[in-house]
């Protein structure tokens, strides 16, 4: 069996795809990024390495709460999000870090911007990846956003998956 | 103005006039004598535990810092130099023997007492012998059993007598722990472009439970393969002063102490175990009560305080009439294991929050009532009339008495200041 080597271009792409895939709204395949002991969190504002017996998290998921995530903002019920709001995610700055890592870290800038009945709400921050080898694709272990913000306003909710 | 409120119990209606929602000169009224004159929670005493532990807080549209003094004291301090008006502490929170504002070096004691400023033979001797260039502090402040609040209006009632009935509920969320509750780091900032009223309207409606939620119940059913029905029922119960409760069943899990099938068998036995001490501490009624009952508290004006899946107190400011800043706590018992209380936080996140699976669709819910009151010309008046029919002392907590106590209250303050001239801030 021969593995391909990953290149920086792979982690890159990966990162792109999984903007565009949120960007288009298809979340059943966002979750399927995951491994099956993926996480996804975001840690209060001003607390990066916060913990979370300690500290309130604004996300805090495992593989099947990001799984319900996924599943309920599909739903017409989810009523923050229908009609679904139209979002452009841009990852910038991306840094990877070993390749021949069994777990390969990335870390980039991201801006997300929201916008629902004529006002646009705009997410900045940082994003904490671990990428692994899962069969033959890539996947998500961990992703975790730092919100580069002072507080939740005037956005007021995270009802997208950043 | 027309009235705020019609309130006929001979016809079972009850109606709130729209303008309540969008008026500048009711949001002037009600800064002159709500957010002056009530009692507001600042902060639970937990958040600043050591002499010298400070926190930012803005309540009531003051910048305030809510500090442990080095004797021992906790005060809320005016975050504003007594100099030329700076503010003070720029830091959201940390610990300090001393507050210095940059501007002109002026540098205060964490009591507020001035200890020092450049150029002092500038100033005559005796300066501040009546202590006017001291930081001031809020005089009043007081605590109910970890909950601290400010009151503006020096001739206030005590804070007890303002809680009246409300302590019975406050105590049943804080009989929970035999230690007392700690609040949570990672306080919740956010905002609802909606007036703030809504908020306090919406944190003690169970009405609009299923059909807001349903993708919250939906989750609960998968999770419960015994749970064929979402039952929701309790009472609704006025408590005076403008405050009000809901006490009620529900299918989450709570962690203290009803258990649900996404936690494990220990958990089970854990929680088995809390309701024998409950039982033993205050028998077995209040222990059914404090371990299977939920409670959505709303002490007027703003602080509401759920003990729910998790225990959340949130605060809320309008800072115009359609846009309110919240702040959203989480409590938990002293010296909970750390497995408990992740278990606990899992469950307040799955429903509570910005970033919740319930929140954010109430966040919707208000901002949509707020977009669409700009049909007040043609469309002046909110009903509120659910459960009159029953007679006021027999509400459902799916009825609305929770909102038209809030009103009542609401309406005497507001229409007796509509008669008299305020000051605009």
């Amino acid at each position: 069996m021969t593995v391909k080597t990953i290149e920086r271009q792979d982690i890159v792409d990966f990162l792109y795809t999984e903007a565009k895939i949120l960007d288009e709204w298809k979340l059943n395949d966002w979750a399927a990024l995951f491994t099956d002991d993926g996480t996804y969190i975001v840690p209060p504002i001003g607390e990066p390495e916060a913990i979370p017996t300690k500290s309130l998290f604004y996300i805090h998921d495992n593989r099947s709460r990001l799984q319900e995530r996924a599943e309920r903002l599909l739903k017409k019920e989810a009523h923050v999000e229908y009609p679904h709001s139209t979002t452009t995610r841009n990852y910038h700055n991306i840094l990877v870090g070993d390749l021949n890592s069994d777990v390969i870290t990335v870390e980039c800038n991201f801006t997300t911007h929201r916008t629902k009945r004529e006002v646009v709400d705009t997410f900045i921050g940082k994003i904490k990846y671990e990428i692994v080898r899962d069969n033959d694709r890539l996947a998500i272990q961990r992703k975790k956003v730092v919100l580069n913000l002072d507080s939740l306003r005037p956005h007021g909710k995270i009802s997208l998956i950043l | 103005m027309e009235r705020i409120i019609q309130d006929n119990v001979e016809k079972s209606e009850f109606l709130v006039n729209r303008r309540v929602f969008t008026d500048k000169e009711i949001l002037a009224r009600e800064r002159a004598e709500i957010f002056n004159k009530c009692w507001l929670f600042i902060g639970h005493v937990t958040e600043i535990p050591e002499a010298g532990d400070y926190k930012r807080k803005k309540v009531g549209g003051r910048n305030l810092l809510f500090v442990h003094s080095q004797d021992g004291e906790i005060r809320a301090l005016f975050n504003t130099c007594p100099h030329r008006g700076a503010l003070v502490c720029r830091e959201d929170s940390g610990n300090s023997r001393v507050f210095r504002c940059f501007y002109h070096a002026w540098s205060f004691k964490n009591d507020g007492e001035l200890v020092g400023m450049p150029g002092k033979d500038g100033f005559p001797e005796g300066f501040n012998d009546e202590g006017t260039k001291n930081m001031k502090a809020v005089n009043r402040l007081e605590n109910y059993r970890g909950f601290m609040f400010v009151n503006f209006d020096e001739n206030a009632i005590s804070l007890e007598e303002y809680l009246g009935n409300a302590k019975e509920y406050i105590d049943l969320v804080v009989d929970q722990s035999e230690y007392g509750m700690e609040a949570l780091g990672g306080v919740q900032q956010y905002s609802v472009r909606a007036n703030w009223k809504l908020l306090a309207e919406n944190s003690v409606d169970l009405y609009h439970g299923m059909p807001t939620h349903k993708t919250y119940f939906d989750i609960k059913q998968a999770q419960d393969p015994n749970l064929k029905r979402v039952r929701l029922e309790g009472k609704g119960i006025n408590l005076g002063n403008g405050h009000s409760v809901i006490e009620y069943v529900a299918p989450w899990g709570r962690p203290v102490a009803q258990w649900t099938p996404i936690w494990d068998e220990e958990f089970k036995n854990d929680m088995e175990k809390m309701k024998e001490k409950l039982a033993e501490r205050f028998g077995e009624e209040r222990a059914n009560r404090i371990a299977n009952y939920n409670r959505n508290i709303v002490i007027f004006p703003n602080l509401v305080i759920n003990d729910i899946m998790a225990v959340t107190a949130r605060t809320f400011y309008p800072s115009s009439p359609g846009y309110m800043e919240v702040q959203g706590y989480s409590l938990a018992p002293k010296g909970e294991s750390d497995k408990h209380r992740l278990a606990r936080n899992n469950n307040f996140l799955e429903f509570l929050g910005p970033g919740g699976f319930a929140t954010p669709d109430d966040n919707e819910a208000l901002e949509l009532c707020q977009e669409a009151y700009n049909n007040n010309g043609e469309m002046q008046w909110n009903d509120i009339s659910k459960g009159m029919v029953r007679g006021e002392g027999n509400a459902l907590a799916t009825d609305e008495l929770q909102m038209r106590s809030f009103w009542r209250h609401y309406n005497s303050i507001i229409a007796a200041s509509l008669n008299k001239e305020v000051a605009h801030q």
